[in-house]
């Protein structure tokens, strides 16, 4: 609330020549006492003030006066003059502020209605609740100041601490891996990826049989092959295979014969003669 | 132990420790040297006293104890961040210190004593910043919820206790509220405890 007299200049009893704004359809010449504000500020004291209470309390303040003695017809014409005000300059009006408004009309046109006889008993100012209400406001802003004025992490003070590693290192070890480990670890995992591995059954595309076939029809046109000539090699790796285990085949079955003249020199294949008869069971 | 390992250990763990330490928390701490909870408490105090005239002080909080720096210093330590500290409005310090001193209090409670409407915007930031948190319901209808104030509001203003903060006038119906603030304050520092 400090800074609002800063923003209420000096008055001078000249300065009512214009009017300052229309209430009602009625010029409003006076300016309420200690309340001029200009019009750009007005929005910095909304802010200023938080809320009705507030602004009430400043203007019993400004009268030097106990909220007990609220005087509250002065202070509900300024109350007013100041909530107009705002009406005038088309600021969105707080629905708060209108509500105190209401408030304070209540109140003075109870005051001013001359009280019926009969009621005296019950004699209840009707300022009572309200003064309830201001005393109980002043008090939490009291407080508001007290809790501004305590020391506040952040603002006034940190909370020192010495920022340790040491649950982190509790936490995790540093690893101590040999290479061995690793390789050890590896050929684990390896294990393991392979017991998951399905087990492919290609269907053979090359025949052992049929290339036991090919090799003795081979034979039958010439009675000596040379090995290498067994196999064709554009048949790649499976190819050579199958025809290399379709001779240890018909070797083993003894269809053909193995022969080599000396040692290093090339090995030839040839019929065996006397097994012919049983060849086209085979095939 | 001797008094002055004692003392190294628990100014040692204050140190270490991310939140402040309770009493209890250090008799844990110290469970299988059997240090009495009177004795820690003396030691805390003569800590206290080595640290008064230290650039950092031991406080007690309503969390426990903890290093911090002197609060003269704020001004001047401020320039070690970039980020100013938050400054908070007088609706929001107004709305705290209702809660603070009044509670356990009732949006409408609020509302009537100020005069305006409560902001969602000032209760949200209150209660994430874990200053305040609703206690229960009052029994009339609509149930509307009872706020208080927690340990680390406690902790934040530098008090171990709602007590801690100067008084302020009390109102017709601040008996009640005066009543139950010591219970809901003890119940929000059990709580943060575990």
């Amino acid at each position: 609330m400090s800074e609002t007299p800063e923003l209420t200049p000096e008055l001078t009893p000249e300065q009512h020549a214009l009017p300052l704004g229309f209430v009602r359809g009625e010029p409003v010449l006076e300016r309420p006492e200690d309340l001029y504000i200009p019009p750009d500020a007005l929005e910095l004291i909304l802010e200023a003030f938080s809320g009705p209470m507030d602004l009430l309390l400043y203007l019993i303040r400004r009268h030097k006066v106990e909220i007990v003695d609220l005087p509250i017809l002065p202070i509900t014409q300024q109350y007013m003059t100041y909530v107009d005000m705002m009406k005038e300059l088309k600021l969105e009006l707080a629905a708060d502020y209108l509500v105190m408004a209401a408030m304070l009309t209540e109140i003075k046109s109870r005051l001013l209605l001359p009280k019926p006889p009969q009621v005296e008993e019950e004699d209840i100012d009707p300022r009572a609740e309200l003064v309830r209400r201001l005393r109980e406001y002043e008090a939490i802003c009291e407080g508001a100041g007290h809790l501004d004025a305590q020391p506040q992490q952040e603002r006034d003070f940190c909370v020192v601490q010495t920022g340790s590693d040491a649950r982190e290192l509790v936490k995790q070890l540093p690893p101590e891996v040999s290479l061995e480990d690793l390789v050890l670890a590896f050929g684990k995992v390896m294990q393991q990826a392979q017991l998951q591995e399905h087990h492919h059954i290609h269907r053979e595309r090359l025949s052992t049989r049929a290339r036991m076939s090919a090799i003795l029809d081979l034979l039958t046109q010439q009675s000596r092959v040379r090995f290498s000539d067994v196999f064709d090699t554009s048949e790649g790796k499976a190819g050579v295979v199958v025809s290399f285990l379709a001779i240890l085949e018909l070797s083993k079955e003894a269809l053909i014969e193995i022969t080599q003249v000396d040692a290093f020199s090339e090995l030839h294949i040839s019929k065996r003669q006397d097994q012919q008869s049983t060849v086209t069971e085979h095939a | 132990m001797h008094d002055q390992q004692l003392k190294q250990v628990i100014e040692a763990a204050l140190f270490a420790a991310d939140e402040p330490l309770s009493v209890d928390q250090l008799k844990e701490l110290l469970v299988a040297q059997q240090i009495s909870k009177a004795k820690i408490q003396t030691t805390l105090s003569a800590l206290q006293q080595d640290y008064q005239n230290r650039g950092v002080q031991l406080q007690q909080v309503a969390s426990g104890y903890r290093f911090q720096t002197r609060t003269e210093l704020g001004s001047i330590l401020a320039g070690l961040w970039q980020e100013k500290p938050p400054k908070y409005s007088q609706a929001l310090l107004e709305t705290l210190a209702l809660i603070a001193y009044r509670q356990p209090i009732t949006r409408g409670d609020i509302e009537e004593i100020r005069g305006v409407s409560v902001s969602s915007q000032i209760m949200k930031t209150l209660q994430e910043r874990g200053w305040v948190k609703v206690v229960g319901q009052r029994e009339v209808p609509g149930r509307p919820q009872l706020y208080a104030t927690t340990a680390e509001f406690l902790d934040y203003f530098n008090v171990k206790d709602l007590a801690e903060l100067p008084p302020i006038p009390s109102s017709e119906n601040a008996q009640q509220a005066t009543a139950t603030e010591s219970p809901t304050a003890e119940t929000a520092t059990d709580q943060r405890v575990h």
